[in-house]
Formats: structure tokens, C-alpha cells, sequence
């Protein structure tokens, strides 16, 4: 047992913090909450590539580093940290590409990887339809075969990071026949294609993250197709696990947890830092050992994949806990501001750009995106605890 | 990073849990809880065989050579089994403190006796004030000659009744800092002036109301340095909070097992209770405060047996386990449903240690003043 990062990774993870840090006294961004999924900003993510970033657990003969997944976990967490603008290749580096490195064929490898690695994969996430929400296996949106073409056609939606995408990762019906499981498979396609059609949904913070994507007579060709036809229900359960299984989960809104601790500091109430109030030390107290309990559950997750398991139901641990953590941060970052809590980010008077009330709005879909955390609950009752289902 | 138990730990692990779920039953448990002592010396004298007491002592003090994490994993199974006695009394409060700060002469002294199973040792630190202040210390010792003489009430002293010797936090000089002039005394407990009496509480355990009434202890009794002792009564409660979180991870574990055995079999509407998601998901939720807990426990006990600085992690370990013991506790009464309250369900035990493990050495509001200020605020 040894808790300890090693002494390379200590490094990196400075490494890290300089790369960060020196990007933020140019001026380059401002830290904000979900840079992760909301912050578009294709230079950045060209600068993180140039580091060697992307793909850093991929095999070295698909252009990664073979590096571990506590060392990428060591990066997300200072992206995160530092509500870095990492939304251009976050999807694309967390799961798209390792799926080609896992179930891609040479082909594939060869075209796709690089393009991933320089950053330039803007991947959308086709999973969810309208009547396909937890029951992902029901999805109705069809992909046929004609010569040597797929041709889809439905919609998909609450697809994140649509509104941006030039590419997209669908899981369509590919055999109607089979039992709902058997007949799904998996594509990796240019959402230039003639066919494609991008709608966005405006969500309770006012951002346009999710997205309704429609397909009428989308011809792909048959290269498209990752992995095995017909298997994708399973190879999607995989990358689930890995979706699941981020530090993202437990560090969205990161900055506004700094930004309160910070905030409690400087302001004064009855001529007195609110630091001092007893229980506002409480609350912030109580953050921090939450959070730290689930940093210990993301590592633990890190150390699984490192042995070369796929997480399983501990991400699903992790996911669940990660994102109850975050919306207990925002919900008490709103109470310990009070009345300003709820000042939008536009508003006279905002105090920490906005960011509790956002954060506030925002975690309520944590809990609901990549497996609700009944689903996650669900999964640890059956897989760790093996309890019956009838 | 690695986040498992090597081999020998397992095996560690494997032996002392059979070896607790062999010799005691509930049933055994409850005649040890009842009984006068509180412990069972044949059970001691066998623990002592195992090399259990002193398992975290260096050889030359009889020991085994082992490590604080090694006792971590030990301390977890008893938890399991809910072995009474004054096992972490004298192992955790007593031998650890006398290895850590007693000189030369005083490990040679007492820690053989420790190993071989032959002196119970106990901490008498806390009063009536009930805190792990040190502003609660007001315990008196007064230099007399080439002696202290000890007067005042110490409350809350587990295992008085049954032990040779006690640790004893008094005050030896009166400073306007409550921190300062604190002083440890290796105190033989069969002194004359010293009284106990029993208390009845709720983990059915010995903790004593101890009465010190002109009690002489030689000053090469003093453990550690006169007037500079409450540092290392700090190192002693972080060390016990660690330890009784050991417990706590395999209170609540057993728990969780017990729990998730009993929902599997359990039949209502012609099903097991199990196959509804809603005890699934209490059963997930009981799962995820036990893996937390297991994960912040073990950093604490390995930072605090590699000796590395561990002030929050200590203090998040305990104000995490605290809670999180309750949150479990309460879902496995809700899904043993009324059998789970009944006396001769195995259940109340574990509801009982779990509650008063909680307000131990610490409880979370004590431990998240301890994190704010680790934090900086």
C-alpha cells in the first residue's frame, strides 16, 4: 500500500500547473465551471496537443505515450483545477479514441488517431434519443446497408458538445430483427455529411451544450463502422465504464469551490471575515472532506485501469458520489453568499463572476448525464453486491 | 500509487478474521459484555500467543516487527467481530505511546510486558468536561519531594477496571496557555487513592469514572517531557482516532454484509426484498459510505505508520467515518427491518459501537474545525 504519487508524477503534475499557470498570465482564458464541456476553444486545445496531452495512455505505436491512467488522471485534475478550456478534445482524448485503439481496425487507426492527437476531432456524443434515455438499448435511430454505405436515419439528443462537433459517435440499429441488445452498432462519421442537422436545446443555465442531431438519408461509408456490427451495445457499456470514470466528475465546477474559500476570506460580515463564522468553517470543512473522499475514489478507479481491468462498478461508485459531492458544493456556496447567491453571472452586484449560480443550475444534470445515478446504483447493487433482479 | 494490501496483509487479514469468527459467536460477546471484567483472559492470553499485542512493537521489546498498517488491518477485524476488552486500550493508547515517546528504560519496562499479554494498559485523559481540549485538562499533579501526587476525576477511561497501569494527562503547572504545562504519568493503577467505578454505556463497554485522591507517582513516571506533554497528547488521540476508524471500516463492512445476506434471502411479495431497487440502492448507498471510509482510513494509517504529517488526513478519516457509520447503521436497520431491532439480533451490536465510536477521540464537528484550519480559514 503507498498513497504516494511517484516522483515522476509529482513532476508532471508541476509540469502541469506551470503550463496552466503561465497560460493564465497571458490571459489566454478566464477559469470557469464545466470549461470542460462548455469551454471551446480549439487554440487552447492545439496547445495542449503540442504538449503531447492527447492520447496520453494510448499505446506509442497509435502516437500516445503509454502513459498510466493515474498520470492522465494527474492532468484532468489540474485542467480541472483550473477551469481550463478543454472542451475540444475532451470526448475525443477520454473515449472516442481509446474505442478506436480498442475495437478500430488498422484503417481506421491510421486515419482517425492522428487527427484526434492534433486536436482537431470536435467529437459529439450520439448515444441518448428521445424515447432512449437510461434504456439506451431501446434507440430506434437506424443505420442500413447499401452496398457500401450505411444509411441513417432518427434523431438523436441531450447530445453534448453537438452544437460544436465535426464529428459525431452514433449508436444506431443495425439489426431490427435481433433482441434489442443484439442488433446496435457503433460509428464514427464528419457531421458535414449531407443529412446531418444540428438543433440546439437551451438548458437551465442558458447554455446550448446539449443538442438534438437529426439524420435523414445520412449515406457513411462502411468504414465508419467501429468494432463489430451488431456488438456495439456491449463495446458501449466499456466506454461507459471509462466516461464514467473522470475526474470530471467530481471537479466540474472545481474553480467555484476556490473561488468561495477565497471569497469567504476577503469578505467581512460584523466586522469579521466570514472564515471565521463557525459555521460557515463547518460548511467549507464538510466540502472539503467530501471532496477529498471522492479524489480517493477517482484514484482508486486510476489504479484499477492501471492494472489493466476495465472499472466497473467502481466507476459507477465514483460517478455517483463525484457528482452528489458537486451539487452539495453548489447548494452551499448559494447559501454561504445568501442573497447575492442568486445573482446570475450578468447581474450588478454578481460577486465570483456568477459562478454558484451557474454551478447551481448546472449540476442538477451531473447526476443525469453519462448514467443517472439510479442506473449507477442499479449497477453497483448487481455487479458488486450481486443482488438478485427478481 | 498502490492502493492494495500486499500478500502477507491478506494473509494477516485471513488469519485474524477466522481466527475472531472461531472464538467469538455473539453469543461469547455477550457473556464477555456482561461480564465483570469486560474481557476474557483466556481469549488475552491467546491473543497474546498470536503476537497480536505486540504486532507494531520492534522485536527487542517483544514485538513482531510490524507496522501501524499492519495493526490497521487487525484492528479493522476486531472491529468485525466486535472483540471486547481492552485490546486497543492497552495495544493502541498505552504500548504506542509508550513506544513513541518513553525513554529507553520505560520501553524496556513495559513493552515486553504488553506483548506477552501480561500488564492491560489504559489512557485516562479526558474529565468531566467531556472534551479533547486542552483546556479540559484539570486533573492536578504536584511536585512533591522526588515525587507527583495526582488529584482529580478523570471520566470516560476505558477499561480502568481491569488495568495495571494507566497513562495519566494531568496538569503540573498552571499557565495562561491551556496547551502548556501538561505533563503524561505511567500511573500503577492498584495506587492507593485511586478509585473507579463502571459506567454503563451504550457499546456496553468499561469506561470508568476514575478518582485520583492524593495518588504519589514517581517522576521517573513521567512520560515524555514535564510541562510539554499535551504535543504528544496530540499525537495519542490523532494515533487512537486512526485506530478506532479501523474499527469503524469493519463495523460498518460486517454491517453491509450482513445486510446484503439478509436482503438475498428475505422474501416478501414472493421475492427476495433485495430484487427492489430501493433497498438496491440503500444497499449501493451503505457501499459507497463503506469503500469511502475503508479508503480514507487506510491513507491515515499509512501516512501515520510511515510517519509522514497527516493532520487532515487523520481528521478527515475520522469526521468522514463518524457520519458515514451512522448513515449505514441506519439503512441496515431499515432493511433488517423489526428483526434488526430485537436484543438477540447480531445487528444492535454493531449499532451500538458504531454510535459511540462516532464521538471517540473526536467527533466530525471536532475533526471539520481541524480541517478548516488545515485549510486556512
Amino acid at each position: 500500500m503507498d498513497f504516494r504519487l511517484s516522483e515522476e508524477q509529482e513532476k508532471f503534475r508541476q509540469e502541469v500547473r506551470e503550463f496552466l499557470e503561465d497560460e493564465l498570465k497571458q490571459g489566454l482564458w478566464e477559469p470557469s465551471c464545466d470549461a470542460w464541456i462548455m469551454g471551446h476553444d480549439p487554440e487552447f486545445t492545439k496547445r495542449v496537443s503540442k504538449k503531447g496531452w492527447i492520447g496520453l495512455t494510448w499505446p506509442k505505436e497509435n502516437g500516445g505515450q503509454e502513459r498510466s491512467f493515474a498520470d492522465r488522471l494527474i492532468l484532468t485534475e489540474e485542467m480541472l483545477r483550473y477551469g481550463a478550456p478543454a472542451a475540444c478534445h475532451w470526448f475525443a482524448d477520454r473515449q472516442i479514441g481509446g474505442a478506436i485503439v480498442h475495437y478500430g481496425t488498422e484503417e481506421q487507426k491510421r486515419e482517425l488517431l492522428p487527427m484526434i492527437l492534433r486536436g482537431e476531432a470536435y467529437v459529439g456524443l450520439g448515444m441518448s434519443e428521445p424515447d432512449a434515455g437510461s434504456d439506451l438499448a431501446s434507440l430506434k435511430t437506424k443505420a442500413v446497408e447499401d452496398g457500401d454505405y450505411y444509411v441513417i436515419d432518427g434523431q438523436k439528443t441531450w447530445t453534448s458538445g453537438g452544437g460544436h462537433m465535426n464529428w459525431i459517435y452514433l449508436v444506431a440499429r443495425t439489426d431490427p430483427d435481433a433482441l434489442k441488445h443484439r442488433g446496435i452498432s457503433e460509428f464514427f462519421f464528419e457531421t458535414s455529411l449531407p443529412g446531418v442537422s444540428v438543433q440546439p436545446i437551451v438548458d437551465i443555465t442558458g447554455g446550448e451544450h446539449f443538442n438534438e442531431v437529426f439524420f435523414e438519408n445520412v449515406r457513411i461509408p462502411k468504414k465508419c463502422l467501429i468494432g463489430e456490427k451488431n456488438k456495439g451495445f456491449y463495446q458501449v457499456l466499456n466506454q461507459l465504464d471509462y466516461e464514467r470514470s473522470g475526474m470530471e466528475r467530481l471537479m466540474a465546477n472545481y474553480p467555484l469551490f476556490a473561488a468561495l474559500i477565497q471569497y469567504t476570506k476577503e469578505t467581512k460580515r460584523n466586522g469579521k471575515p466570514l472564515s471565521q463564522d463557525p459555521l460557515i468553517r463547518s460548511q467549507l470543512a464538510q466540502l472539503k472532506i467530501e471532496f477529498e473522499i471522492g479524489r480517493l475514489h477517482m484514484y482508486r478507479v486510476a489504479t484499477i485501469m492501471d492494472e489493466g481491468r476495465a472499472p466497473n462498478w467502481e466507476s459507477s461508485m465514483s460517478k455517483a458520489y463525484g457528482t452528489a459531492f458537486e451539487q452539495h458544493l453548489a447548494s452551499t456556496a448559494i447559501e454561504i453568499l445568501g442573497l447575492y447567491g442568486q445573482l446570475s453571472p450578468q447581474s450588478k452586484w454578481v460577486p465570483m463572476k456568477g459562478m454558484a449560480y451557474h454551478s447551481y443550475l448546472s449540476s442538477k444534470g451531473y447526476s443525469l448525464q453519462a448514467g443517472t445515478s439510479e442506473i449507477l446504483k442499479n449497477i453497483l447493487a448487481l455487479r458488486k453486491l450481486e443482488l438478485p433482479t427478481q | 500509487m498502490d492502493l492494495a494490501l500486499s500478500e502477507e496483509q491478506e494473509m494477516l487479514k485471513t488469519m485474524a478474521h477466522d481466527f475472531l469468527t472461531d472464538k467469538l459467536p455473539k453469543t461469547v460477546v455477550k457473556e464477555i459484555e456482561e461480564s465483570e471484567e469486560g474481557y476474557s483472559p483466556e481469549l488475552w492470553k491467546e491473543v497474546a500467543g498470536l503476537g497480536w499485542m505486540g504486532l507494531a512493537f520492534p522485536e527487542k521489546y517483544g514485538g513482531s516487527d510490524m507496522s501501524f498498517l499492519d495493526l490497521a488491518i487487525l484492528l479493522e477485524e476486531m472491529g468485525r467481530a466486535c472483540l471486547p476488552g481492552p485490546y486497543f486500550s492497552t495495544v493502541v493508547l498505552g504500548g504506542l505511546s509508550i513506544l513513541d515517546i518513553g525513554s529507553e528504560e520505560q520501553k524496556q519496562e513495559y513493552l515486553p510486558k504488553i506483548a506477552n499479554g501480561e500488564a492491560i494498559f489504559t489512557l485516562a485523559l479526558t474529565e468531566p468536561s467531556a472534551s479533547y481540549d486542552a483546556g479540559g485538562i484539570e486533573t492536578k499533579a504536584t511536585a512533591n519531594k522526588d515525587d507527583y501526587i495526582i488529584n482529580g476525576t478523570k471520566l470516560f477511561v476505558p477499561d480502568a477496571n481491569v488495568a495495571d497501569y494507566m497513562l495519566v494527562v494531568a496538569r503540573t503547572e498552571a499557565k495562561s496557555k491551556a496547551e502548556e504545562g501538561i505533563t503524561i504519568f505511567i500511573v500503577d493503577a492498584k495506587s492507593p487513592g485511586i478509585s473507579h467505578t463502571v459506567l454503563k454505556t451504550i457499546a456496553n463497554d468499561k469506561l470508568c469514572e476514575v478518582v485520583f485522591d492524593q495518588v504519589k507517582v514517581p517522576k521517573e513516571n513521567i512520560l515524555g517531557e514535564l510541562n510539554q506533554g499535551w504535543k504528544e497528547v496530540q499525537k495519542i488521540i490523532q494515533r487512537a482516532a486512526v485506530a478506532k476508524c479501523c474499527e469503524m471500516v469493519g463495523c460498518i463492512q460486517q454491517a453491509l454484509d450482513m445486510t446484503v445476506d439478509y436482503a438475498k434471502e428475505r422474501k416478501q411479495y414472493d421475492r427476495p426484498i433485495g430484487s427492489f431497487q430501493v433497498i438496491q440502492h440503500y444497499c449501493a448507498d451503505m457501499a459507497t459510505d463503506v469503500d469511502g471510509t475503508r479508503l480514507s482510513t487506510y491513507q491515515a494509517a499509512w501516512m501515520l505508520s510511515e510517519g509522514l504529517p497527516c493532520t487532515q488526513e487523520v481528521a478527515i478519516a475520522k469526521a468522514w467515518a463518524g457520519e458515514a457509520c451512522q448513515r449505514v447503521m441506519a439503512l441496515a436497520h431499515q432493511i433488517h427491518g423489526a428483526i434488526g431491532v430485537t436484543i438477540d439480533h447480531d445487528l444492535q451490536y454493531y449499532t451500538r459501537r458504531a454510535k459511540a465510536a462516532e464521538v471517540s477521540f473526536g467527533d466530525a464537528s471536532f475533526y471539520r474545525e481541524i480541517v478548516a484550519q488545515e485549510m486556512g480559514l
